[in-house]
């Protein structure tokens, strides 16, 4: 392991100490996106004069006796939804490479970039953010670090295949139905999806919008926390922003597990094989023997995904219109088929969603977290399309967000943390809070990694 | 819609021509299934009785 495995608060502290400089950090970085990246395919644009002139700046302050925040020089990059001022937002389409570059860049880049962190670019994802694979036929599929034959999972697969790369040690996502949860799952790295409203869309592409959110990957809890925070607080720039003050989670962390009151998720969420025995094992270490059922959580996938196709293909509407034939292939025919949906069907699914949220806060009156699998399995294979589960075999695309997509229906703060057994493949766990409780969960994914059952370490690329 | 089996195929034809979206041919047969998919989601929903008290849940705040 080099200094640049380092997690993020762990570069920061060697730069604030002066036994390296930014520019030492992110010319190395540079150089680990420029080897490894054409075997992950992870990353659409390298922001290099950017991220060397960030990276001077800290450097100066530094000199200057002054503080440069608390990720000083960590490099990271963000789905290439987000505006990066200079950059156009793609969000993995071809059809918004059309439009004139972000003046600005989105408020949670900035608020990082605020705390010292140095964005060196922005990371391939399915277009438009709809898909769990990754597989986009514009920008070519994000391939998994761990085995790139296999898929690095999405929206966000190009975060989690910078991060568990080795090539950034923190990225950010956006998580509509399990966009950070699956990557994170399939690549092997910690992802935190927050309750919904609390951190600004503002500047991300949208998705759905009464299901979107945005949120950090890394390879540590501490890295999750320290981030988050940076990024917290009102933004009058996002609608769905709560207003909430700033609630700093890396110093609850150290208090661990203890005295949360945690329960399995069974029924819906059981799971069967790799994805049970991860649960079991997080389950076991965490000493964990109550099992809770989630009511209606398929019935409650099914309201997101009519939602969901409902609210992006309204958002791309002028363009399935206009040009259908510009989309991807892997995501054309879905947005086609949303536009059509009956608004009967739309407002019943947003109507159950609030009898679901009823009956999901009744459950965390004597219940602080819920353990559940983040995936059903590991990365499949980038050309395999139907995956078999428990003996039945299923669509991979879809099927990957079965258990991600009922928890994310109602906002509820995740933070997915990742098992891997000795010379296999990641696969996650999720960890639910109640809502606005994120550093519950932070905690118990702390006290995991303490334990040494999470492995998010960087794979040989 | 549990009422008798849902037409995807003249649904689809029936609801792009009547919100204006023009379908290519080589696209049809994938919408069909995609709005075979979404239909089979709704019908789940639509299964499910609900209050008239439960309101839709999108935030607004004027």
């Amino acid at each position: 392991m080099s200094d640049f495995d380092a997690d993020a608060l762990g570069i920061a502290a060697a730069v604030r100490g002066g036994t390296l400089s930014a520019v030492e950090v992110t010319e190395a970085a540079l150089a680990r996106i420029a080897s490894r990246d054409p075997a992950l395919n992870s990353f659409t644009a390298v922001t290099e004069a950017r991220a060397l002139a960030a990276a001077h700046a800290v450097d100066s302050v530094l000199a200057r006796g002054e503080d440069p925040g608390p990720l000083a020089g960590a490099p990271f990059a963000v789905k290439n939804l987000f505006d990066v001022e200079g950059l156009v937002t793609v969000a993995g389409s071809k059809i918004d490479r059309e439009r004139p570059p972000a003046t600005a860049d989105a408020t949670i880049v900035r608020r990082l970039a605020g705390a010292g962190a140095v964005l060196v670019g922005a990371l391939n994802m399915d277009e438009y953010a709809y898909g769990f694979t990754t597989k986009n036929t514009h920008y070519g599929p994000a391939h998994n670090p761990h085995d790139p034959a296999r898929v690095a999972g999405g929206s966000s697969g190009g975060s989690g295949a910078a991060v568990a790369g080795g090539l950034v040690p923190l990225a950010l996502g956006s998580d509509t139905n399990g966009s950070i949860r699956v990557p994170a799952s399939l690549c092997g790295t910690f992802g935190l999806k927050p309750t919904y409203g609390r951190l600004s869309r503002a500047g991300a592409r949208l998705f759905a919008a009464s299901l979107d959110h945005v949120g950090p990957l890394a390879r540590s809890v501490g890295d999750l926390a320290a981030a988050y925070d940076a990024m917290q607080g009102p933004d009058p720039g996002d609608p769905a922003s709560a207003g909430r003050a700033v609630e700093p989670a890396l110093p609850e962390l150290a208090r661990g597990a203890a005295g949360l009151r945690i329960a399995v998720a069974g029924g819906y969420f059981a799971g069967a094989g790799e994805a049970r025995a991860a649960v079991e094992r997080v389950a076991h270490a965490l000493g964990v023997s109550r099992t809770i059922e989630i009511p209606e959580a398929a019935r409650a996938r099914a309201a997101a995904f009519v939602i969901t196709a409902s609210e992006g293909a309204n958002l791309h509407f002028a363009d399935l219109k206009a040009r259908a034939g510009d989309f991807d292939p892997m995501t054309r025919d879905r947005f086609l088929a949303g536009a059509l949906v009956p608004a009967n069907w739309v407002i019943q699914a947003q109507r159950f969603r609030r009898w679901y949220r009823e009956q999901l806060l009744a459950l965390f009156n004597d219940t602080d977290i819920l353990l559940m699998p983040a995936t059903p399995c590991s990365a499949p294979r980038i050309g395999e399309d139907m995956i078999e589960i428990d003996g039945a075999l299923v669509p991979s695309r879809p099927y990957l967000g079965v258990y991600t997509q009922p928890l994310s229906f109602i906002g509820l703060p995740i933070v997915a943390v990742p098992l891997r057994e000795a010379g296999g493949l990641p696969i996650g766990v999720q960890i639910a809070a109640a809502p606005w409780r994120e550093s519950d969960a932070l905690r118990v994914a702390r006290t995991l990694e303490r334990a040494g059952v999470t492995n998010a370490e960087v794979a040989n690329v | 819609m549990a009422d008798r089996p849902f037409d995807a195929e003249t649904f689809v034809d029936a609801a792009a021509a009547l919100t204006g979206l023009p379908l290519d041919p080589a696209h049809r047969p994938g919408v069909i299934l995609n709005i075979e998919r979404i239909a089979e989601m709704a019908a789940l929903v639509m299964a499910f009785p609900l209050p008239k008290e439960t309101e839709p849940a999108p935030v607004f705040r004027p």
